[in-house]
């Protein structure tokens, strides 16, 4: 049974088709990137698999349970942990609070377990300095490892990532795929939006390329990004060409 | 990452200083609000009285509006009920103070099917839904012959006491009720529902996707603040002994709530109380121009909306660090030597 099944997923909002008939799966264990154009509907489709987005036809199963009608509380208790593109912390919150909500709700562990969970997730992103800290009070870069700790801490199987590398330097995109690295290793699947491509090659072994709400490649990662379908979609487009050339 | 020894050392503290002060002085004040009426005068006990019945309601209020985003602005109808409920079963011949209990509970029953209609609504709707339902339930009980319709009935079941032991044993009605009040109050925000109530109301959608049941988290605190602001009733009808429905479903005592936690401070334990003395101290010194001190409040509540909107606790708190009730989390780490 695939950990994820996507079957002719769609959605509008208004006239505009951010989902147009996506099918795919996902293994249990498996690192899958997805790349496209800014306004694909990659963001969008992390809301649908989540919750927070309404499906508009079609069907989504985790471990092969249905998830349309299920709450977004739900999803996450049932093992999907999501990061947003914009970070949400809770900001008058402390760092510490940010992840035990993660580990007390998405994980439902009380007490020490739920102390220990949040603070490992806080240790395992570099942020356990920074526990007593107001999350309000933390850098764009802080609270995107706010948001990979919050949804560790609710001890996902299914982590999505959603361009949690954007604006890194090169020091910390290394560091950084090392620990998603490390996270799939010990065999949470990973699908990870990123237009920094350079940080999924070095970490999935599967590509995804999403434009205009349609799915137009899956494969192996070089080859997808080899492809007429994927070339056509970013014409030009100077990311590409630089992860091509490294 | 030497990671097992760290958390081995793990130290979760609720508190940035020691609780020692707060407990100190919360026995100190335990003790004298339990004497009170024997030590100091009789108008100054009632004034007391009636302070802790609005503490009661506005910490009701701000659990609502204040950590919850649940702005209502028809709380008079548990206030009516708890009130209704508490004469009910003193006419069935229960004695009205073990009638306290059983009115905030019927409260909390009436307020269950009540979200399923309010949580429909958002905003401004909701407010106005509130409302509706006060005043529904206001005109209900209104034609109520047995409970004395619209014209109210006296409270059976206070006779045996002698005017004095009355008077004390209203003043203990109201003092232990507002003291379950703020303690279960604290208790419910230091538990995993209040890192619940504090996440939602910071990010609501982050709270959700992080595994928080938003939705239930609203209706146990819809239900709460019912059952709060029905054992207000209970003590309300208890202090004034004739329960009448314009007098005990009125406008008025969510007024009063809302004035008093706002000018406390929302999201916070201690604000409400601290408006409810603001509260009562103005109405000692405005209560004598009529519709004036409603005029007063009013523009007090708005313009710390408007310039502080953290409420005068909040303003205090940020200024002195001070915290009496905490909630928190603090993470100590005993480093280990290796
Ligand atoms: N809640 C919404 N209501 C209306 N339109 C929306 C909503 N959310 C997204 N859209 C639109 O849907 C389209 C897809 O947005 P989405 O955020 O999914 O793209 P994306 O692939 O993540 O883009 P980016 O790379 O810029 O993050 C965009 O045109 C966006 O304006
Ligand atoms: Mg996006």
């Amino acid at each position: 049974m695939p950990l994820l099944q996507l079957e002719h997923v769609s959605k509008k909002f208004g006239q505009v088709v951010v989902a147009d008939d996506i099918n795919f799966e996902l293994e249990e264990g498996e690192a899958v990137g997805i790349v496209g154009p800014n306004g694909a509907g990659k963001t969008s489709l992390f809301g649908i698999i989540s919750g927070d987005v309404r499906l508009y036809g079609g069907q989504i199963h985790f471990v092969g349970q249905a998830l349309e009608r299920m709450h977004p509380s739900v999803r996450c208790r049932s093992g999907i942990g999501r990061t947003y593109q914009v970070p949400r912390p809770f900001e008058n919150m402390t760092v510490f609070e940010n992840t035990l909500v993660g580990s007390q709700q998405g994980a439902v562990l009380r007490g020490r377990k739920s102390h220990e969970a949040a603070f490992s997730a806080l240790e395992r992103t570099g942020l356990s300095s920074l526990a007593n800290r107001a999350a309000g009070s933390l850098t764009l870069m802080q609270r995107k490892r706010l948001e990979l700790a919050r949804a560790l801490a609710t001890q996902p199987r299914l982590l999505l990532l959603d361009e949690i590398a954007g604006g890194l330097t090169d020091l910390e995109v290394t560091e950084l795929t090392g620990i998603i690295r490390s996270i799939n290793a010990e065999g949470v699947t990973i699908l990870w939006i990123e237009h920094v491509v350079r940080a999924l090659l070095s970490t999935v072994d599967r590509l995804l390329c999403l434009a205009s709400g349609a799915l137009v490649a899956d494969g192996e990662p070089r080859a997808v990004l080899a492809s007429e379908a994927v070339r056509r979609v970013y014409l030009g487009d100077r990311i590409l060409n630089e992860a091509m050339d490294s | 990452m030497s990671t097992r020894e760290s958390l081995s050392s793990l130290d979760v503290r609720r508190s940035t200083h020691s609780p020692l002060i707060t407990l100190v002085g919360s026995v100190v004040l335990v003790s004298l609000f339990s004497v009170a009426p024997w030590i100091v005068p009789a108008w100054f006990a009632s004034i007391l009285m009636n302070f802790f019945i609005l503490v009661i309601m506005a910490t009701m209020w701000n659990l609502l509006a204040g950590y919850s985003g649940m702005v209502s602005i028809g709380q008079q109808a548990f206030v009516g009920l708890g009130a209704y409920a508490t004469l009910f079963f003193a006419i069935k011949g229960m004695s009205p103070l073990a009638a306290i209990p059983l009115a905030a509970l019927a409260c909390g029953v009436i307020a269950l099917p009540v979200t399923y209609l309010l949580f429909r609504l958002r905003g401004g709707y909701f407010s106005i839904a509130t409302w509706v339902v006060a005043d529904t339930a206001m005109i209900i009980i209104g034609t109520v012959a047995y409970l004395g319709g619209g014209t109210g009935h006296y409270l059976p079941g206070l006779s045996n006491f002698d005017p004095v032991s009355l008077t004390h044993v209203q003043y203990l009605a109201s003092w232990s009720v507002a003291l379950v009040v703020v303690i279960g109050t604290y208790v419910l925000l230091r538990s995993r529902l209040g890192l619940v109530l504090a996440s939602m109301r910071d990010n609501e959608v982050a709270a959700r996707s992080a595994g928080a049941h938003v939705t239930s988290a609203r209706r146990i605190v819809f239900i709460v603040a019912a059952a709060g602001c029905g054992a207000a009733g209970a003590v309300l009808a208890i202090s004034q002994p004739f329960v009448q429905p314009g007098n005990e479903f009125s406008m008025s005592w969510t007024a009063e709530m809302l004035f008093a936690s706002m000018i406390g401070g929302l999201g916070t334990i201690e604000g409400p109380i601290i408006g409810s003395v603001v509260y009562f101290v103005l109405f000692q010194w405005l209560g004598q121009y009529g519709a004036w001190y409603f005029i007063v409040f009013g523009s007090l509540a708005v313009g710390i909306a408007i310039w502080q909107p953290r409420g005068l606790w909040g303003a205090l708190r940020d200024r002195f660090h001070v915290e009496l009730l905490p909630v928190g989390h603090w993470v100590r780490e005993r480093r280990s030597a290796k």
